[in-house]
């Protein structure tokens, strides 16, 4: 019923500008993965494979100005809020040129030029520093938004509860984006919760919740785009999306995992149905598609060689940025 | 290692961690693993492996990401009378863990007049490598060197990493129990039966005249490699594995200090207020107007640990720098460094990340 009034509605520049950014992942990450043997790549991987609609969804919502925290397994938000694939490529390979010098990888992914909050390997803690960035933003009266992206598994650290309690008291202008994507590791929500009531809970702190649970990217970037709209400026408050999804690919590393056991091939295959890349390709007139597909390409090949040919940083650079100013 | 016995065979890091614990479960049943991801197939790189077939979900099981409770229970458990063994996968996880074992835990027996026991192993492995970057590579054991009330524990070979998972499991005190990644798979002569390597006693690993140098955690092999490579050069190092950082056998490192004239402390770990300091600070104390001895620390460059592998490289001290640095000490009037490719340890060429 929603995806019909929405197929209705939107505007081609619309799905051809989401299904750009959802291929563009797919495609850098499929790439990422293809490199990895190599050994070029000496940086744990968390691929978003399967999970890009919810990052695209959000993004699509925003403004340029607005913020997005982003986690480890971060290659999609930082991709789908304009963050550069070539100074991505460049820090996955060590490199000088990359967006954190090569000091940072895969897991710790940042673009304050794009509004990309730096991404942290320690699973949920980065949920209040984006609130404090909210809190600043809402002191200075500014109408910009912070998205906080992070996954099921990190709603269990106490962090987040707190966090939840202070952004409702304190009306913070924060998307709450939940990726549940039902694993923590290999270890699925059954054995780690009590109830799957996870909107449930957040709600009674006082904060709005939705629940998305097919992974459309139009449903997830209306529910943002109106939260946001209530924020910007105002006393709006937080907002909490749990976006259901399905990682493709194993926890950490470029291959798939169903021979280890711990979950079943066959769990997959709705969400392969479902591949929002696909969905909102086929939406497109098929020459404008296939030129959407034809620039990944080159960029994904620009990127690569980039990545390649760029310098390693000079030993020197270890000593720089232990402490800021003098 | 240890005296030859007739029951010794060759394990792994890995599978002494595993036999230590099994062994004790099967003695003891008030002893518990848990942790996050403890019960997967990938069983903290194998080192719980088969402990949840054998013992069974109440005695073995994964946990929510959410550390800082976890603790407190294992904290409440011990105080109740059971033994737990909390495992973290990376000691930059026990940040979240910190006010529990430095309030609590290390506390709790003292601050309620001996009411009260925290019979606790906290296992935490520190990670290398393979873009493991800022928050998977830290070693923090001097964090808890420092507070009263907490043992800590970082063997560098099999031998050791079984006889201290014993004796931890059996202490009545929690003890901070450092494991490394790289020592994983790296093998020693490892009894058969339940033994006790005792906390408070370094291991005189090389003797030597020339020069001390002690290795915490895996700089112990790092060490042994520089051993190796000062031997070539006529420099005979004494090589000194302290094993238990707290209690620390400031004894016999100050005693072969005192031999040598020469003191070199590598730590896996910032010089800062680290190990390192301590034990120098320790032999400088105890020196008390007798013969200097020319003492240095090496540890990890004082910056963040950054994920390239050629900023990586310069972050941490290795057999060559070792070597080199040693050398200087004790031959100050030449220049020597060793051959860097040389210096490589063979489990460092052999592994392959990303975990
Ligand atoms: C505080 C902390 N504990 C444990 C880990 C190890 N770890 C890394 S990712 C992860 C699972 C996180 O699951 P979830 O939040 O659902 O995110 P997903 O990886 O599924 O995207 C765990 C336990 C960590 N990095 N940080
Ligand atoms: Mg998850």
């Amino acid at each position: 019923m929603g995806l019909e009034r929405t197929e209705a509605v939107v505007p081609i520049i619309d799905l051809a500008r989401i299904y750009r950014s959802l291929r563009l992942i797919r495609r850098a990450e499929e790439e990422v993965a293809r490199i990895y043997p190599s050994d070029k790549i000496k940086s744990p991987v968390h691929l978003s494979i399967g999970q890009e609609a919810i990052a695209v969804g959000v993004c699509d919502a925003l403004r340029p100005e607005d913020v997005v925290s982003p986690t480890y397994r971060g290659h999609a938000a930082y991709l789908a809020k304009g963050g550069s694939l070539k100074l991505m490529m460049a820090e996955l390979y060590g490199k000088v040129t990359g967006v954190a010098g090569g000091k940072g990888g895969s897991m710790h992914l940042i673009e304050m030029g794009h509004n990309v909050l730096g991404a942290s390997a320690v699973v949920g803690t980065t949920i209040p520093v984006a609130l404090g960035y909210a809190l600043a933003l809402k002191r200075a009266r500014e109408p910009r938004v912070v998205a906080v992206f992070f996954g099921d598994g990190a709603t269990e650290e106490g962090v987040f509860s707190e966090s939840l309690n202070f952004a409702a008291l304190q009306k913070l202008p924060v998307v709450f984006v939940c990726e549940n994507n039902f694993y923590a590791i290999h270890t699925p929500i059954p054995k780690r919760w009590a109830t799957q009531r996870l909107c449930e809970r957040v709600a009674t702190y006082g904060i709005p919740t939705h629940h998305i649970d097919d992974g459309d990217p139009l449903k997830i970037r209306d529910v943002v785009a109106d939260a946001a709209a209530r924020m910007r400026g105002g006393d709006g408050g937080p907002v909490f999306i749990e976006c259901r999804t399905y990682r493709w690919r194993e926890h950490v590393g470029p291959n798939e995992d169903f021979d280890a056991g711990y979950r079943r091939r066959a769990d997959l295959e709705p969400w392969l149905a479902g591949d929002q890349v696909e969905i909102i390709g086929r939406r497109l007139p098929p020459g404008e598609r296939a030129a959407i597909d034809a620039a990944i390409e080159r960029e994904l090949a620009e990127a690569v060689d980039f990545a390649e040919t760029s310098p390693f940083p000079q030993r020197e650079a270890l000593y720089t940025h232990v402490y800021a100013g003098k | 290692m240890s005296m030859p016995e007739s029951n010794q065979r060759l394990l792994t890091y890995v599978d002494a961690l595993r036999e230590a614990v099994a062994q004790e479960m099967r003695l003891d049943p008030r002893v518990f693993v848990f942790g996050l991801d403890v019960d997967d197939h990938k069983a903290i790189q194998g080192s719980t492996r088969g402990l949840l077939d054998e013992f069974g979900p109440e005695r073995v099981f994964g946990t929510p990401l959410s550390e800082d409770a976890m603790t407190g229970v294992a904290i409440g458990a011990a105080m109740a009378g059971m033994r737990p063994i909390h495992v973290h996968i990376r000691m930059d996880f026990l940040m979240l863990a910190m006010n529990q074992l430095v309030n609590i835990a290390a506390k709790s027996h003292y601050m309620y007049d001996g009411q009260v026991r925290v019979p606790l192993v906290v296992r935490s492995m520190i990670g290398k490598s393979w873009g493991q970057g800022a928050q998977h590579s830290q070693g923090l054991h001097a964090m808890f060197m420092h507070v009263p009330g907490l043992k800590v524990v970082a063997p560098s070979n099999a031998h050791d990493a079984k006889g201290c998972m014993i004796a931890a499991i059996r202490d009545d005190n929690p003890v901070i129990f450092v494991e490394h990644r790289l020592l994983y798979s790296t093998d020693a002569l490892v009894p058969e039966e339940a033994f006790e390597v005792p906390f408070g006693k370094a291991r005189i690993t090389m003797p030597g005249k020339d020069i001390t140098i002690v290795g915490i955690s895996n700089m112990m092999m790092e060490c042994l490699r520089a051993h190796e490579l000062l031997a070539e050069q006529g420099i005979e190092a004494e090589v000194i594995d302290p094993i238990s950082l707290m209690p620390l056998d400031i004894d016999t490192i100050r005693k072969s200090a005192g031999r040598t004239g020469r003191l070199l402390v590598v730590d896996n770990a910032w010089t800062s207020c680290g190990a390192s300091a301590e034990i120098i600070a320790g032999v400088a104390e105890a020196l008390d107007g007798g013969r200097p001895i020319h003492m240095r620390r090496m540890g990890y460059a004082p910056t963040t640990c950054p994920t390239t592998p050629v900023l990586e490289d310069a972050f941490y001290p290795n057999a060559a720098t070792i070597a080199g640095a040693a050398h200087a000490m004790v031959r100050p009037d030449k220049t020597w460094q060793p051959d860097p490719e040389r210096a490589k340890l063979a489990y460092q060429v052999k592994f392959r990340g990303p975990f």
